[in-house]
């Protein structure tokens, strides 16, 4: 489990993340959501130890991320994050060797050979193995960093806005394969997600953020109601209920 | 791509044929006629063999090699193609603690020299980096120009004190490297360069892995600050040395890196050795160009580097579009 306990982190006297307590569980999807600037991605990069918080902290199973060695961290915890400067040329299967980092210090062992072909295999990126990253499209990219946090193999898989600049093929794609990560590894997926549907189809918890502090928590079927989707974001919202899922439409 | 791991396999054998040929080109060309034979028969020709000529050779393969590591290693911390010794105010500021050591402490030893221009190497290195961490605008060419015009600062208080002492012209023999001076025991402390790449070699992981960004460095437990500490610690250090024993060989850190990684790729491990010795070429190579062109006199191997670099330097400059975004 993660619990986090009274984590705040301010710029500038604004409060970003103002006090939240929260525990994330073991296994399953949770995934984030709120507006731009509630504090979505600053709880997150805090949780996996790339922000340091100005109050309050962080327990990963029991240890605290702002102390422990960074790398028994890296072994429980793995973190994908949208980064702007992607212009390294290394190759696909590269990335994924560097999952294996906090395991073996770059001295792959029989046991991450196999763990790195596994992850290849099931992200299906066989054909890309040996591409270098910066000739990928953006789908298969961000495949390849899944299947770097796959080969990390960490109970806890956090993810900053996957589905950035993805089309819908490839939306779909990444959050059925996080989704099978959950079902068939047993992982814990925690994402930050901006489209409240696939938030809706594909979690199992949502928890809603909005300026700073958890407003609503729950399983979608709880927080995907008009009333208090329109609390979270201050627009209107009709819910309907689409063959079991709960869809929200904001569009007029 | 099945033909660029063979590229990769191949490139580091390629490299260090061509350092093996140059070198043994570089042990017989000079004003003294000097053939195999003369060196088994001839004790003179032995002496000048061996006091100079062999001397001369490995300085020239250990300070490229030590400058093309030091590129590589700066332009993965910086995340930037463009970042070099040369091009982050490091060999300025290098130069620049040289003099401080000569003017403050007049009888200061080779080794002392050293230190105090790795520490003031660092310090000019780690002040860009804070000035770039800065710029909110992170454009390819914008940070190197930073760079360049701190290194300028450097230089202009290095000129000024320079001039005041009249030690003007052996700042310029700093700031441009030269072999010709090279013998017998005036050049072993090159063999730290050596071994600070080598030490780079040992850590090239952690400098990929810091290249690739804090975040993602982070992620797998590497400590984005250390790496980033001890990373500029040793470009500062083979900058230091190489300033001190020989003088600066510009744009060498900035262009090596920038063709060898171009072919193989940004995994340091993997290109590491061969930047090391396609430095090493290069730079035995210029200096045999200079031994050649006017001889029997010499023109200074930082001058023929200097403009072949900053040659290559604008044409990966002006491709930037269709290189730079790979």
């Amino acid at each position: 489990m993660i619990t986090t306990s009274d984590l705040t982190k301010t710029y500038d006297k604004t409060v970003v993340v103002d006090n939240v307590s929260v525990s994330l569980p073991d296994a399953g999807v949770t995934s984030v959501i709120g507006a731009n600037g509630a504090g979505k991605s600053t709880l997150l990069s805090m949780i996996s130890r790339i922000l340091d918080a100005d109050a309050g902290s962080v327990a990963v199973d029991g240890l605290d991320v702002f102390n422990a060695p960074s790398r028994e961290i890296a072994k429980r915890l793995s973190i994908l994050r949208q980064e702007t400067h992607m212009t390294a040329r290394i190759t696909v299967r590269e990335v994924v060797e560097f999952g294996r980092y906090p395991h073996s210090r770059g001295r792959l062992t029989e046991e991450c050979v196999q763990k790195v072909d596994e992850a290849i295999a099931y992200c299906d990126l066989g054909e890309f193995e040996q591409r270098g990253i910066h000739e990928l499209s953006g789908g298969q990219r961000q495949r390849a960093f899944i299947a770097m946090v796959l080969a990390q193999d960490t109970r806890y898989v956090l993810l900053d806005e996957p589905l950035n600049n993805l089309d819908m093929p490839h939306a779909t794609g990444v959050m059925k394969l996080l989704r099978r990560l959950a079902d068939d590894h047993g992982k814990s997926i925690v994402l930050v997600l901006h489209d409240i549907n696939y938030a809706s189809v594909y979690s199992d918890r949502i928890v809603a953020m909005k300026d700073g502090v958890i407003t609503a928590d729950g399983a979608p079927e709880s927080v995907m109601n008009a009333d208090t989707l329109e609390r979270i974001y201050d627009m209107r919202f009709s819910v309907i209920d689409l063959d079991g899922d709960k869809i929200a439409a904001y569009f007029r | 791509m099945k033909s660029s791991s063979n590229i990769a396999a191949v490139a580091p054998w390629v490299a260090a044929a061509l350092v093996l040929v140059l070198g043994v080109g570089s042990l017989f060309l000079g004003v003294a006629d000097v053939s195999l034979h003369d060196v088994l028969t001839d004790p003179e020709a032995r002496s000048v063999f061996l006091i100079s000529r062999v001397p001369r050779t490995v300085a020239l393969f250990l300070a490229g090699a030590a400058m093309a590591v030091a590129g590589l290693i700066m332009q993965h911390l910086a995340r930037n193609r463009f970042v070099s010794p040369t091009t982050a105010g490091t060999i300025d500021a290098a130069a620049l603690g040289l003099l401080t050591a000569t003017l403050l402490f007049a009888g200061a030893s080779v080794m002392s020299k050293i230190l105090i221009a790795m520490l003031f190497a660092l310090a000019g290195s780690l002040l860009f980096i804070v000035l770039i961490q800065r710029i909110q605008f992170k454009d390819l060419i914008l940070v190197p120009l930073v760079g360049l015009l701190l290194g300028g600062v450097f230089r202009a208080i290095a000129e000024f004190f320079a001039y005041r002492n009249n030690l003007t012209q052996t700042l310029d023999v700093w700031l441009n490297g030269d072999f010709s001076g090279v013998i017998q025991g005036r050049y072993e402390t090159l063999y730290f360069a050596g071994v600070v790449a080598l030490v780079a070699y040992v850590f090239a992981n952690w400098f990929t892995v810091a290249g690739m960004g804090r975040d993602f460095a982070t992620n797998v437990g590497v400590n984005y600050k250390v790496v980033m500490g001890a990373g500029l610690t040793i470009a500062a250090l083979a900058t230091a040395v190489v300033v001190v024993t020989v003088g600066a060989i510009p744009f060498l850190g900035l262009i090596v890196p920038n063709i060898v990684t171009l072919m193989l790729g940004d995994n340091m491990r993997r290109v590491l050795p061969t930047t090391a010795l396609a430095g090493a070429a290069l730079v035995i190579a210029c200096d045999m160009l200079g031994r050649w062109i006017i001889f029997p006199y010499e023109i200074a191997v930082g001058t023929i580097v200097g403009v072949i670099g900053s040659a290559i330097f604008l044409v990966l400059v002006l491709r930037r579009n269709r290189y730079a975004q790979a």
